[in-house]
């Protein structure tokens, strides 16, 4: 009994241990990646390269799910807000949603799923065909060349999309409330700016899809880079990243909510 | 200036407890073409990581011209691997980038020649292993002998002084094979270099060498001309040579005696 | 795929999502209809602010003349001291009142104006002499409560007409 015990928490003290190490690892990989930022931002194109990759390529996914979250939200924030007799709100309910939680949270989620999976499978097989050890001896460091410019790219694409999504939500709840459902289109509108503060809400939103790229990014890059070089390693890593990004986004944007909300 | 452009000295180096080299003594001078070799496992590859610097020793020392390689700083270290060139085993190009592109990658890092002089460069490079028409190819549209060769010029774009080939010859059809050896000779003594190649194709490897070391179980056993290496009457010499199935190297995995393993089942 | 398609793209990407992103603030947000030019300050005291927030609306007749700035507290007094920014387009009289109203029956809280009768205007500093804080709902319900159980006890047979009725 005290024998197995001993061993489930010797079990759980290796897994802590094992855990906080990663996460120093990672955290020194970071800030690797931001001291050897300066070559990739002066040859600013191999940033524009990542940014199609992560960026461009993710649009489509992008506006296709904002059009759809905004509609749904739209239904129903309708069929709840009518009961109430207050269906102007919708307006309001369908840009607060979106601007504030839902564009930067499930922009992440979405970019985790799109952007993070590519660049840890494609870091990892750059490991696994020794394509970065070759860039070592080049003496070109693969955390400058190839990791710096992933990084900006993806924290400069993520608050673009967030906006997006954002903007394309509204317009589905718009195409949901005003043309299907018959609300005034004046007080969809007006009701929704008077209540969607600049600051409070929007470069709150702005603030928290930055952090949520920053860390969405690093993490799908650090996965590759820590990926054992074999086919199972890498796409091991692959699934960490989806995992590992969709709790670090819903934690942090706890945290970011809980500082932004009180005064 | 030494005549060794690499000395390798007393070198040990172990990895995950397991000693992969003991005291390992090696010369490597200028303008020659050198071999390591031995059977698969024996650490031929870590040693090159090693001259690299990728890999810290755990005694003894390599010197890259005179330099301690373990010693420099991470700037050191990418100022003696500039002049190195590496070809890996399977070429490691870079998949998403053309062979024009992945031969001009070393220049564009680190010189800041204007285009069209990198241009005639990568021609040239790619002229000397025979690919100038396969410039605008992706390293997936190519075959692993043409991959392989695309790699050499990559290697050589800076004109290294030491290029290290790591099982140059490993899955490729025999004529890709001649052309790989042709290619190896051909070069250093055009470039002025010194080459290092890890292989266990014996072979190819004695028709192009001048001097060859074999190392077994982390130990240097053999070395000399493949001249005075083919007549030698070493037994391991003897076996690697002649690709004997069972020598000093065993056929068996150490294991228990198979009458009393079949009983005990 | 070269250089040139991808600048391209990452163009249209970048200026769509700039494009975006002035959108949220111009159509959805409200920065363009509660934008402030230059603003001059006033205080006011209040014994009780309720739920007021810092970046309340102050309003005139309805009209959004400024915003709140600041809330503290004030340990000699023993009230609630409200910093207002004011846009420097509207003057107010120095008798001007400045009371906490709620819109709506549950609505967000904020400050009115009622301009006074003064020739002389309120500058940059000024402290505003007459407030009215806000009506806090559980102070109006025990208000109600007990005059309504003072009626009952002067009136015993009301009430119990009432049970009656019940």
């Amino acid at each position: 009994m005290l024998e197995h015990l001993n061993t489930s928490l010797r079990g759980i003290g290796h897994r802590v241990i094992d855990r906080m190490w990663r996460l120093g690892v990672a955290t020194r990989f970071f800030i690797t990646a931001l001291a050897l930022s300066g070559e990739s931002l002066r040859r600013f194109h191999l940033v524009i390269k990542e940014i199609y990759f992560t960026g461009v390529l993710s649009l489509i996914i992008i506006l296709v799910s904002a059009l759809f979250v905004g509609m749904v939200l739209g239904l129903q924030g309708y069929n709840t807000l009518q009961k109430y007799g207050s269906a102007e709100a919708v307006g309001v309910l369908v840009a607060l949603s979106l601007v504030r939680e839902l564009g930067p949270v499930v922009t992440a989620l979405l970019f985790a799923g799109r952007a993070g999976t590519a660049i840890t499978a494609e870091i990892g097989l750059m490991k696994a065909t020794e394509q970065l050890s070759a860039m070592e001896m080049m003496a070109v460091n693969p955390i400058a060349r190839v990791v710096a410019p992933r990084f900006w790219a993806g924290v400069i694409s993520m608050p673009l999309l967030a906006a997006l999504f954002s903007m394309m939500g509204v317009f589905g709840g718009y195409l949901v409330a005003v043309p299907l459902i018959g609300i005034d289109d004046g007080a969809f509108w007006s009701q929704m700016q008077a209540n969607v503060d600049f600051h409070e809400d929007i470069v709150n939103g702005v603030i928290k899809s930055c952090v949520f790229g920053v860390a969405c990014t690093i993490i799908a890059l650090f996965e590759g880079y820590d990926a054992p070089p074999t086919a199972e390693g890498v796409s091991r890593a692959t699934t960490r990243t989806v995992v590992n990004s969709s709790l670090a986004v819903l934690g942090l944007d706890f945290v970011l909510t809980s500082f932004m909300i009180s005064p | 200036m030494s005549e060794n452009i690499v000395e390798i000295e007393n070198l040990s180096f172990s990895y995950n407890n397991r000693l992969l080299h003991q005291g390992i003594n090696m010369c490597f001078p200028r303008g020659k073409v050198i071999a390591i070799m031995g059977g698969s496992g024996s650490g031929k590859t870590t040693l090159l990581r090693l001259i690299g610097g990728q890999l810290k020793p755990q005694a003894g020392c390599v010197r890259v011209e005179g330099q301690v390689v373990h010693e420099q700083d991470s700037a050191g270290i990418y100022r003696l691997r500039r002049k190195m060139g590496m070809l890996f085993q399977f070429g490691a190009l870079f998949t998403d980038l053309s062979v024009f592109d992945n031969v001009a990658f070393p220049l564009r890092e680190h010189t800041n020649l204007p285009e069209s002089i990198i241009r005639d460069l990568v021609l040239l490079k790619l002229n000397a292993v025979g690919l100038r028409g396969a410039r605008d190819l992706m390293p997936a549209e190519l075959s692993g002998g043409m991959a392989r060769r695309v790699a050499l010029a990559r290697a050589i774009a800076l004109d290294p002084a030491i290029i290290m080939y790591d099982e140059p010859f490993a899955g490729l059809d025999p004529i890709s094979m001649g052309v790989i050896v042709n290619l190896i000779r051909r070069l250093n003594d055009a470039l002025g270099a010194t080459s290092i190649v890890v292989t266990h194709d014996v072979h190819e490897t004695f028709a192009m060498v001048d001097y060859v070391y074999f190392v077994s179980e982390g130990r240097v056993v053999a070395e000399g001309s493949p001249k005075e290496l083919r007549e030698s009457c070493l037994p391991f010499v003897h076996q690697f040579v002649h690709g004997e199935a069972d020598g000093p190297v065993p056929f068996h995995y150490a294991a228990p005696d198979y009458l009393q393993d079949l009983l005990h089942a | 795929m070269n250089r040139t398609t991808w600048d391209l793209w990452v163009g249209i990407f970048v200026a769509v999502g700039i494009a975006a992103m002035i959108g949220l603030a111009m159509k959805v947000g409200n920065l363009t209809s509660t934008h402030l030019g230059p603003t001059y300050r006033v205080y006011a005291y209040y014994n009780n602010i309720g739920g007021l927030k810092v970046r309340a609306p102050v309003k005139s007749s309805g009209v959004v003349v400024g915003r709140v700035a600041d809330i503290s507290f004030d340990n000699k007094k023993f009230e609630a001291l409200v910093a207002l920014d004011i846009d420097t387009r509207y003057q107010f009289p120095k008798d001007t009142i400045a009371a906490i109203f709620t819109s709506g029956l549950l609505g967000e809280q904020y400050v009115g104006l009622e301009a006074g009768g003064e020739e002389e205007m309120l500058k940059n500093g000024d402290k505003i002499e007459q407030t009215q804080g806000a009506v806090v709902l559980e102070k109006l319900i025990s208000q109600f409560l007990y005059s309504k159980a003072s009626e009952s006890s002067t009136a015993p047979s009301a009430k119990s007409e009432n049970k009656t009725v019940e």
